[in-house]
């Protein structure tokens, strides 16, 4: 049984950095045990000795020269940044 | 008549001989717009400078060479565009501008077709239906009470509507393939890594696939023309060479083997779209073709094993979407809190619920039962699909099991809407290609072919795909 708990959801949430409410603990945990559950059924297949597709196609490491190119200009990443201040990402404190 | 009705090819000609401007189409495509988009709601940006750039290509028109230069496109907003807003259809990105273009974007600016705006979608594309843009639906233009399919519906109802020539999609699990068949359009879902992803804002890295959506075969060969080839920018590109993909539209399929899966006929496909599929395997016959039934025995596996796969590839990628370079920046205290809270603010149900199901797949005690099971699965599945192309040429069968459902209907329970994407999902985990193309209507609403290949077997696609859409009447537009 792939039944997930409230409290796993809470966990996984927090994995994931994402706030949830109650109500979506709730709902979430109901959904998920549902698709679980439906994804139980890959067990009826024998995978023994299959060695997993982690890509598509058979490519090879690639590789490029390690050369320098232009990157993003640091206006431009300005603009798209929240909060920016002397050419730094501007945050919260970490720590208390 | 709409200038779109001419094709490609002839568009190309009329540009050239000072028959038709540029800013003649652009013009026809944001009339078009101003009269249908407030029904249809497929576009959620709309490129200001395109005028501007239409009077400029007006000045080169008689020179240029490319058959695409001139010519309206739509572009799948979760495909970055330099200076010009890229949504993803979330409020995470609602007023995210990116500094760069995707590297298909460049190659359809170096061709000279003009961007005319940014399509709605599901967000981040995740969904079967466009019900999941967090700014507004997007209708069918053949009702407007129904879905015009998902993820990529802005694309595919933009195009069924008369809006634009073509338009960009992308397609993870039959995003672009789904959509075309709910709106009658053509839809192709190249071989992975035939089209660069740089600039695709990443749902499921191993599944995701650029692809062109055009009213006819031949303009969508004309299309993938242009997007196709290796771009250093995406380590997954594929390098092969390249063949002119609309030389393999001559019409002529006498002799090919093509096989039909019983697992694309079995009871869940609608008797209207069965009837439709069955008309058309007899239309293949009569050109020539062998239908033969075949067995994939294990696409049955095939959904839980892509929402287990995409959905943990999702959980990763959608990390980066953090609220501090980019985005959505929740007010907070603590930056831990900046991280949650943007997260929560940011995304809707449907992602949520992906992250969730990825992130508890992956999480250790779970990635063996989950994860690792779900990619052999998928060596199996590749097998089967290669145990068939071995003795035929191409799989057929129908794009979706039903043609376009209500707005509304299937929105309760995920499964079900899950199901609409049966006989797409083995396509992406196999990394081959597919195209869809419309097979006349069933209950007045359009249903989709499917056209399945070997890896790198677009021409063959495009080669079925054309003879079946030149017997079979090709384009048809929706009143609206």
């Amino acid at each position: 049984m792939a039944r997930i708990t409230e409290a796993e959801v809470r966990h996984v949430a927090g994995l994931a950095r994402l706030a949830i409410t109650e109500d979506e603990v709730t709902h979430f945990t109901e959904q998920l045990t549902k698709i679980l559950e439906f994804a139980e059924q890959l067990d009826e297949l024998d995978t023994t000795g299959v060695i997993p597709t982690t890509h598509a196609l058979d490519l090879k490491n690639v590789l490029r020269k390690d050369e320098v190119r232009p990157s993003l200009p640091r206006e431009e990443v300005e603009r798209m940044a929240p909060d920016w201040e002397n050419g730094q990402v501007r945050v919260p404190a970490v720590f208390e | 008549m709409s200038l779109f009705d001419h094709g490609v090819a002839k568009l190309h000609t009329l540009i050239k001989e000072g028959e038709v401007t540029v800013s003649d189409l652009v013009k026809e495509s944001f009339d078009r717009i101003e009269a249908t988009d407030e029904k249809i709601g497929a576009f959620l940006t709309l490129n200001e400078d395109a005028f501007e750039q239409a009077k400029r290509m007006d000045e080169l028109a008689k020179t240029s060479d490319n058959p695409l230069f001139g010519l309206p496109i739509g572009v799948k907003d979760n495909i970055v565009t330099k200076g010009t807003r890229t949504t993803c259809a979330s409020k995470f990105l609602e007023n995210f501008v990116p500094a760069h273009d995707a590297t298909v974007v460049e190659r359809l600016h170096d061709a000279g077709a003009v961007t005319i705006g940014k399509l709605n979608m599901d967000e981040f594309a995740m969904g079967s239906s466009n019900e999941n843009s967090a700014f507004k639906v997007v209708r069918n233009p053949w009702d407007t009470d129904r879905v015009p399919g998902g993820s990529s519906g802005g694309s595919a109802a933009t195009v069924a509507a008369g809006q634009v020539l073509f338009s960009l999609g992308s397609d993870t699990g039959g995003s672009i393939r789904q959509p075309a068949a709910y709106c009658g359009v053509v839809g192709m879902k190249p071989t992975y890594g035939l089209v660069s992803r740089y600039g695709l804002v990443a749902f499921a890295s191993s599944l995701d696939q650029i692809g062109p959506l055009t009213r006819t075969v031949e303009d969508n060969a004309y299309l993938l023309n242009a997007l196709a080839g290796h771009c250093d920018m995406d380590s997954t590109s594929a390098t092969v060479d390249l063949p002119d993909y609309t030389k393999s539209l001559h019409g002529d399929i006498k002799g090919m083997k093509l096989a039909l899966p019983q697992e694309f006929m079995s009871e869940g496909v609608s008797d209207g779209v069965r009837k439709q599929i069955e008309e058309a395997i007899e239309t293949l016959k009569s050109l020539g073709a062998t239908v033969e039934t075949v067995s994939l025995p294990t696409v049955k596996y095939a959904l839980p094993t892509y929402y287990l796969l995409a959905s943990s590839e999702a959980s990763s990628n959608l990390a980066r979407f953090d609220g501090i370079r980019y985005g959505r920046r929740a007010e907070a205290d603590a930056l831990e809190e900046v991280f949650t809270y943007s997260r929560e603010q940011g995304f809707g149900e449907e992602v949520k619920r992906r992250i969730m199901l990825g992130t508890y797949a992956l999480s250790s005690g779970y990635y063996d039962a989950f994860y690792k099971k779900s990619q052999q699965v998928r060596t199996l599945m590749k097998q089967d699909f290669a145990n068939v192309f071995a003795d035929y040429d191409a799989i057929i069968g129908p794009t979706a099991p039903t043609v376009a459902f209500k707005l509304g209907d299937q929105l309760e329970d995920p499964l079900t809407m899950y199901a609409n994407d049966i006989m797409t999902i083995p396509v992406n985990l196999a990394g081959i290609p597919a195209i869809s193309v419309p097979a006349g209507l069933s209950e007045g609403l359009p249903v989709g072919l499917q056209i399945i290949g070997n890896h790198f077997s677009e021409p063959t696609l495009y080669r079925v795909a054309h003879a079946f859409e030149q017997a079979n009447g090709g384009f048809k537009m929706p009143q609206l």
